[in-house]
């Protein structure tokens, strides 16, 4: 791409010569020609009406011909019924299973596998996730959760490694598939429940379906990565082996790529869990109908009793898959294992059997330990003494006030008082400065794409909102991840309350987070905060312990003070993974303010939700749409040029 | 003689297993297999229902409390008088029906008018039926706390709500007096009523039920005035007694036209509606949900229970149960 822009730079001026300075011209000379034009064209300081397309009437109208034809199109009867048939049947099939081992089996078989994957401590870890998750009472929907988990997990890392293998493969497929997965990355899985839900009524097979969307891009990518990725030393011998292009393809770079595929597979499953629980809201049942449930008569005891099983489950899945994704740590923690393990097995098929015929499937009510009633005690005991009336700093409401008052007002204000070409100006000049003139059009289009359908304002009020959060969650975030990166201890102090924080189920922040900041949209800023902090600090921390030791030993060498290595050396040389930090930071973040809709945020979110709620397709998908578009201009604005390997850290 | 007895537990049960895996299994070929035949998904039922061959209702609630205070007693003596097992789906009342329809679920007991819905499903699909009155009367309005209008007598008239706009703004409402709505699955006309009464308000939407009362509830703790859109039956009265602020009487179609809207809120008898074919072969659990009929008291009692005292909606019901048999007894089949 550097080349495009470059070109013309050499027959230009020398204060040209700069690139940068040579993007923002073209920019500028572009705008001394549009500008005037739009502006006597449309003299209007938001985006003009005659610019927007109404598609209320269509959307309801398709919304209508789809209930209407629901029971009887053959679309629906031959295609669609088949896919939700085969998704109800196999989660009934994994989830029958599941109670059929018993809460003994389930928990033995659990630890015996991550024994095999990952050795001694995390078995044991499983085996204790397994147990606290029946003594918190939710042992049924755990099992619901994982029926449907495994289901949505099977078919995200089927359709990720065949998209995969094609964009592996394929370099023009590649090419193809790149700007898909992309999108499907950024978008906010809450702004497509909603057609999912049209078409295939509540419940789980479109909540599997909705995961699939949202799972399945890591795996492809991952997949795609591994197979491009391929040592060409190992792959010339085999072909100098004369081995065909299938055989070169099972018995070498699949093989190869198994380090990223399991990455891959770890990735997805992450993903899926997130979605679980956002699938609630349409029906999926298990953990996640419980938090909402819970978040309906508003007890977080109860809700944090069904997000701590889906925060273990998490936290138990990504170390197990984790590593046996790091290479033979598998075979390596438990040498002796080679012999053992048919034992193992034994002993634990045994343990379900046995469970089995002392009749105690179900987990006994009598051990189960109540946790709600402390914890909402503790929450009122906080949110009746921090909300306000603190001496001298004052409490958390008006904390949330004056953000409100003095940054969210204000950048909103700003933000629509902005012509409307202005703001595409400020994308295009962005997008260009950090990316290359494709990543430019598409953030200017997607910009576009949202004044086109008419709803510029509400746009603008989520986009001050993301800018908002996006600043406090940096701020945060890199301070702590400079501190995390300088000292082991910090780091192991910080990794469980990052996990907790990550897998913790957003729905559960969101009533604590009103009762201390009220409701409006302080508290969707600051649950979005909470949401996208953990993965900026492990991206610094990361990003600044790979910082050449050369370098820094250097730097020392030179006498620079602490504070300068971490000034001039380390967040210099930091750089890339400093970006991609903001780049998370942004697409996260804008995934939790969609859902703070649900706590006052208003705008693009509200939207949303009100479709959902009133089956409202027209408002539904066009926020959905906006919010998508909003991703993609956002993704964009903060992407550098090369691409990231997969969302979420 | 111990031995063979554990030998031919295990054989019954890996039996047991053995014909419960071929049933799925078979179930699984069998969709394969009619590949090419119809698959209706509108008669599929969630996978979690019948598990381990129970009869199953699957009830819908909805976010509110009182919803769920329905649901809760209905599982109860669903399950315990007449053996049935009950799975409940949270759904919002718009997607409730239309599950309905579909038979993903097969009751809405609390219905707070939804005339489009009625007319689509009840008149023309006929795949909804009818099932009669709660028996709880429900109405929408504006509120301020009886704290406040005690104060200010005469805060109860619209008209006059102009004059205390400086006291209801939050830094969320801006220059303006702040009115707080709830869900989006509320019905409510708020933004047009406030339009076409000229009021100095905003309407800030509190996003969900959950936000509203957690809201409302730290304004009555500091006993700060406040405006907000809220409905009866409700726990919430009983803890934060709330007077009502008079608006423009409703009459019969003044609210046809959302835009032009400037009246109140209706008082509606809520309604409970059935997937018709659960309302036709749905038996005893068919016929019970047709005749479960209570005050709003009664509701009220379970709600409180279930959002104050923090009590599960099992216990809650459990506990209403027990104190009101002669209201039960007379719904059972």
């Amino acid at each position: 791409m550097a080349t495009i822009t470059a070109a013309p730079a050499r027959t230009l001026p020398a204060f040209l010569k700069n690139r940068a300075v040579a993007k923002l011209a073209v920019l500028a000379v572009l705008a001394l020609v549009l500008v005037p034009l739009a502006h006597a064209r449309w003299a209007s300081g938001t985006w003009p009406d005659a610019l927007t397309v109404d598609l209320s009437g269509p959307l309801t109208g398709a919304s209508d011909w789809i209930i209407d034809n629901r029971d009887s199109h053959p679309l629906f009867l031959y295609f669609f019924g088949h896919v939700s048939n085969a998704v109800v049947l196999s989660v009934r099939a994994v989830y029958l299973a599941l109670l059929a081992a018993g809460w003994a089996g389930v928990t033995a078989l659990g630890a015996f596998v991550a024994w095999r994957a990952a050795g001694a401590r995390l078995a044991l870890g499983t085996a204790a996730a397994f147990l606290a998750c029946g003594l918190l009472g939710m042992w049924v929907p755990t099992m619901q959760t994982l029926a449907l988990m495994t289901v949505a997990v099977l078919a995200s890392v089927l359709v990720g490694a065949l998209l995969g293998l094609a964009a592996g493969l394929s370099d023009r497929l590649d090419r193809v598939l790149r700007p898909v997965l992309d999108t499907m990355q950024v978008l906010p899985a809450f702004a497509y429940l909603l057609p999912v839900v049209l078409v295939f009524g509540i419940g789980v097979p479109a909540a599997v379906l909705a995961t699939v969307v949202y799972a399945a891009p890591p795996m492809a990518r991952l997949t795609a990565l591994g197979l491009r990725g391929a040592d060409r030393g190992v792959l010339e011998a085999v072909e100098s082996l004369g081995a065909t292009s299938r055989q070169r393809l099972l018995t070498a770079r699949i093989p190869l790529a198994r380090k990223e595929l399991l990455l891959g597979v770890n990735q997805t499953i992450m993903m899926a869990l997130s979605m679980a629980v956002i699938a609630s809201v349409i029906g999926a049942g298990g953990l996640g109908d419980r938090v909402y449930q819970a978040l309906a008569s508003v007890d977080v005891g109860a809700a944090l009793a069904a997000g701590i099983p889906i925060v273990l489950l998490a936290v138990v899945l990504d170390r197990v898959t984790g590593a046996a994704g790091a290479g033979d740590s598998g075979a390596g923690a438990a040498p002796a294992g080679r012999r053992a393990w048919p034992y193992a097995l034994g002993a634990a098929v045994a343990v379900a059997v046995a469970g089995r015929l002392a009749g105690r499937t179900d987990w006994p009510d009598a051990w189960t330990a109540n946790i709600a009633e402390p914890v909402n005690r503790a929450v009122d005991w906080m949110t009746g003494h921090l909300y306000t009336g603190i001496p001298v700093i004052g409490g958390t409401a008006d904390w949330a006030g004056r953000f409100t008052t003095w940054v969210l007002d204000p950048l909103r204000d700003g933000l629509q008082w902005l012509p409307w070409w202005s703001v595409l100006l400020v994308v295009a000049a962005s997008a260009w400065l950090i990316g290359t003139w494709r990543t430019t059009l598409t953030a200017v289009l997607a910009m576009a794409a949202i004044g086109v359908l008419g709803v510029w304002e509400p746009s603008l009020d989520t986009l001050s909102q993301v800018l908002a959060a996006v600043a406090v969650t940096l701020v945060l975030g890199v301070a702590t991840g400079v501190a995390a990166a300088r000292s082991d201890r910090v780091e192991r102090l910080l990794r469980p309350v990052l996990d907790v924080c990550q897998t913790m189920p957003q729905f559960v922040y969101l009533i604590p987070v009103v009762a201390l900041a009220g409701v409006g949209r302080a508290p969707a800023v600051a649950a979005a905060v909470v949401y996208a902090l953990p993965a900026v600090v492990r991206i610094t921390a990361q990003g600044l312990r790979q910082v050449d030791p050369a370098a820094l030993e250097s730097a020392r060498s030179l006498g620079a003070t602490s504070g300068q290595q971490l000034r001039q050396v380390q967040l210099p040389l930091a750089r890339r993974s400093l970006l991609l930090a903001v780049n998370q930071g942004v697409v996260l973040v804008l995934a939790v303010v969609i859902i703070g809709g649900l706590v006052g945020g208003g705008a693009l979110g509200y939207d949303v939700v009100f479709g959902l709620a009133q089956g409202d397709l027209a408002t539904g998908l066009v926020a959905g749409a906006a919010i998508v578009c909003l991703g993609l201009t956002l993704d964009r604005v903060t992407q550098p040029t090369d691409r990231r390997t997969a969302k979420g850290a | 003689m111990f031995r063979r007895t554990t030998r031919r537990a295990l054989r019954t049960t890996t039996r047991r297993t053995a014909r419960r895996t071929a049933l799925v299994a078979s179930a699984a070929v069998l969709t394969l297999a009619t590949g090419c035949g119809a698959a209706d998904m509108t008669r599929q039922a969630s996978p979690f229902a019948n598990a381990g061959g129970a009869k199953t209702v699957t009830l819908s609630v909805q976010s509110w409390v009182g919803a769920q205070a329905n649901v809760a007693v209905a599982q109860y003596l669903l399950e315990h008088e007449l053996g049935y097992r009950v799975d409940t789906v949270q759904v919002d009342e718009v997607p409730a029906w239309d599950a309905l329809s579909q038979g993903r679920v097969d009751a809405l007991l609390e219905d707070w008018g939804h005339p489009e819905q009625e007319q689509r499903y009840v008149k023309d699909k006929k795949t909804v039926t009818r099932a009669g009155d709660l028996g709880v009367t429900g109405h929408i309005g504006w509120y301020v706390p009886t704290y406040f209008a005690e104060r200010h007598p005469d805060i109860k008239d619209w008209r006059n709500l102009d004059k205390y706009a400086d006291e209801f703004r939050t830094p969320e409402s801006g220059s303006k007096g702040q009115l707080m709505d709830g869900s989006p699955s509320y019905v409510t006309n708020d933004k047009a009523l406030v339009e076409n009464l000229d009021l100095d308000y905003q309407v800030v939407f509190a996003g969900s039920e959950a936000a509203q009362i957690t809201q409302i509830r730290q304004f009555a703790k500091e006993r700060k005035p406040f405006l907000t859109y809220w409905y009866s039956p409700q726990w919430l009265f009983e803890k934060v007694p709330m007077t009502e602020v008079k608006l423009p009487p409703h009459e019969e179609g003044c609210d046809a036209d959302p835009a032009k809207v400037a009246c109140g809120y209706p008082h509606t008898p809520l309604q409970k509606y059935l997937n018709t074919d659960f309302a036709e072969t749905g038996g005893e659990a068919a016929a019970f949900l047709k005749k479960f009929r209570w005050t709003t008291e009664d509701q009220n009692e379970v709600s409180l229970m279930i959002a104050d005292q923090k009590l599960s909606p099992d216990e809650a019901a459990k506990a209403w149960v027990q104190r009101h048999e002669s209201t039960w007894r007379a719904w059972l089949p």
